[in-house]
């Protein structure tokens, strides 16, 4: 049944996207073109790697609000490897910026799991810490285009069967979510942890290295796009990239995955950041400015998070239900 | 707020030892311990620079804190009762936007105040609704209502600024009241104490410990617990209003990007001061000492000209480390009884 809703709740999901597209469509057909949908598609990229590492952490009943800090302080250090060692492969680069965004997702997910300490605050925490780092490394100086290396700069729009690397990168991890989620036991691991923390130690999961895990999946991922994110802009500061950390999480809660872990998908959590890349797409194109972007975001997670709760919500024995998981 | 297992580790914390004596309990508190690390600061801070000892100087740095922590003593109570409002440095922005525009429509300084305050409350309201009356998660809501708040800031502003506003409005950021006391100090004094007593000597005080440590238990044994919450909302929405207030009579303009990023400088105010951030207990003297602790560290590291963002990482740090240290401790202690 369960199942049922969250599927009939991701047509809902692609069925406003369409709307949504369909009503651009009818005023700006250049919009829905081929070409430009696959413009923005490279452009929500990032949005969807970073919107499924964090469905990983949400769904282990954390928050991962270390995200967008992690890309940049990743970014940066890639960005400085890059103009100290110019000859250095992209393989290298790659796996540079993955450990070290995992290494990072790890220092979240060591204090969660070892110190108990609530993951929200544990990552305002190191938000702040790890933008404070990057202005300790780079001394608030920029990294501008021309001390990058072209091959750096290159990598993430070179084309493959029409597409750019960036996007592929995005399909890849939507790939890889699908196997994760759906294949494996740590995917069901994520979701015991999620739904019901008592029940998965009595099957024999450990709860607080699952969440470690998600963290450091989730780091992982922000790391990789920090690399991407810098290459594909040609440029390395401080605030890079600021306050992506709500718009990951807006993603998430629009894809219907509930912060109260346990459910969501990663069709939910695709579609939520797509929805997000569209309308921030659509604004300059029907004309609205993009101070609107924020007050958008802000209103797409509350009526998104309204329309969970009220899907979700048993009839009936309230009380009890409460009781249990105040407990 | 939904957390880890840290939900259950909280549920089963045990009950105060009533037997012990109140001299001995508070030997044994945090804010004893924070008491000591504020006057660790203040003697390391006027080691440090020889600026620091200066009755003005010192009189500067409490603006540090003030506005912060007119916030701070109502999210303690917010926090106590097991919500959070991660939207107050947005409600900081919406406020001073609303304020400034009336500023454009010619509106006096009482006006403004009501303004300022009237905004404050329906943001509050706004949050609280979401939350009591839709079993919303708070955490959620206000990271969303932080970005509708502050986005309909840039919305009305986009790069522009509000200034103009009249000169008797001033005072409340930048007035001094007696001597070296500014009136957002002598605010802050009252408010401290007008919460201190509504917090540990009232029946609504009560009832918000008692909400946040067992709302079941809270809802069985009469208490409205919906109502309590909605109240701590309306409070921590007219709280950040009245911030809204001194700090743009302080700064004497509003930008869409006043105050970005206070709110995780209030909560860590909070949790510094020995607020248990998963609800149900915590005092607002403890707020009071971490505010001038907190004041004074980034006083003193200014006076060191240590940039913004450095002291940013020493907040980060300070906040999981406040949190983390206990807990190890605790953990050694046990190890050693075996």
């Amino acid at each position: 049944m369960t199942k049922s809703l969250l599927k009939s709740r991701e047509i809902v999901l692609a069925a406003a996207i369409l709307v949504l597209l369909l009503a651009i469509a009818s005023r700006f057909p250049a919009f829905v073109a081929p070409s430009n949908l696959a413009n923005v598609f490279n452009d929500t990229a990032p949005l969807i790697m970073l919107a499924l590492g964090q469905m990983a952490v949400i769904v282990t009943r954390c928050i991962d609000l270390s995200v967008a800090a992690n890309l940049a302080l990743t970014g940066m250090v890639v960005a400085m490897l890059n103009t100290l060692f110019p000859g250095l492969p992209i393989p290298v680069i790659l796996f540079v910026a993955t450990s070290l965004g995992a290494l990072m997702g790890l220092a979240n997910g060591l204090l969660v799991w070892k110190l108990d300490i609530p993951p929200i605050v544990v990552t305002l925490g190191t938000m702040t810490v790890y933008r404070g780092i990057i202005f300790l490394i780079s001394d608030g100086a920029w990294i501008n285009a021309h001390e990058m290396s072209d091959t750096f700069k290159a990598f993430p729009r070179e084309t493959i069967l029409g597409l750019p690397v960036l996007s592929w990168f995005a399909i890849l991890t939507v790939l890889g979510f699908v196997l994760l989620i759906g294949r494996t036991s740590l995917g069901r691991a994520f979701f015991a942890v999620g739904g019901n923390p008592h029940a998965a130690v009595y099957t024999g999961i450990n709860v607080g290295r699952t969440q470690c895990a998600a963290f450091v999946l989730s780091g992982a991922l922000a790391g990789l796009t920090g690399y991407l994110w810098v290459a594909r802009y040609a440029v390395a500061y401080v605030d890079i990239a600021g306050g992506f950390e709500l718009e990951v999480v807006a993603a998430c809660v629009i894809g219907g995955i509930s912060i109260a872990g346990g459910i969501g998908s990663v069709g939910g959590a695709l579609l939520g950041a797509l929805f997000l890349g569209i309308v921030k797409n659509a604004l300059p194109v029907v004309n609205i400015s993009p101070f609107w972007q924020l007050a958008i975001s802000g209103s797409a997670i509350i009526i998104a998070v309204a329309f969970n709760a009220t899907s979700n919500r048993s009839k009936g024995r309230v009380i009890l239900k409460k009781a249990e998981h105040a407990q | 707020m939904s957390s880890s297992l840290a939900d259950e580790k909280a549920a089963t914390r045990q009950v105060p030892d009533r037997l012990r004596n109140p001299l001995q309990r508070f030997l044994a508190s945090w804010e004893l311990l924070l008491l000591g690390v504020a006057v660790a600061v203040f003697v390391l801070n006027s080691f440090a620079s020889p600026y620091f000892l200066d009755p003005w100087n010192l009189s500067d740095a409490t603006f540090n804190f003030t506005e912060k922590a007119l916030i701070a003593f109502a999210m303690a109570l917010l926090i106590i009762s097991g919500e959070i409002d991660l939207s107050v440095a947005s409600i900081i922005a919406l406020a001073s936007t609303a304020m400034g525009f009336a500023v454009q429509l010619g509106a006096e300084t009482p006006l403004l105040i009501m303004i300022g305050l009237g905004v404050g409350l329906l943001c509050g309201a706004f949050n609280g609704a979401l939350v009591t009356g839709l079993g919303l998660p708070s955490i959620v809501v206000t990271i969303g209502t932080m970005s509708l708040f502050r986005g309909i800031s840039y919305i009305v502003l986009g790069d522009q600024a509000y200034t103009g506003y009249p000169s008797d409005f001033a005072f409340f950021g930048q007035g001094y009241v007696w001597w070296v006391i500014s009136f957002e100090f002598l605010l802050f004094a009252v408010m401290a104490i007008l919460f201190a007593i509504l917090l540990h000597k009232t029946n609504f005080g009560r009832a918000v410990y008692v909400v946040g440590n067992n709302p079941v238990g809270a809802l069985i044994s009469g208490i409205r617990v919906p109502r309590v919450k909605f109240a701590l909302f309306l409070l921590t929405g007219l709280m950040s209003g009245v911030a809204a207030i001194c700090l743009t009579s302080r700064l004497g303009a509003t930008r869409p990007s006043i105050a970005f990023g206070w709110e995780l400088e209030v909560v860590t105010m909070v949790v510094l001061g020995g607020v248990n951030i998963l609800g149900g207990s915590g005092t607002i003297p403890g707020v009071v000492i971490a505010a001038f602790v907190m004041g004074m560290v980034t006083f003193g590291f200014g006076l060191l000209n240590v940039p913004g963002i450095v002291m940013s990482i020493f907040i980060g740090l300070l906040l999981i480390g406040v949190i983390a240290l206990p807990r190890l401790a605790g953990r050694l202690l046990a190890a050693r009884r075996g």
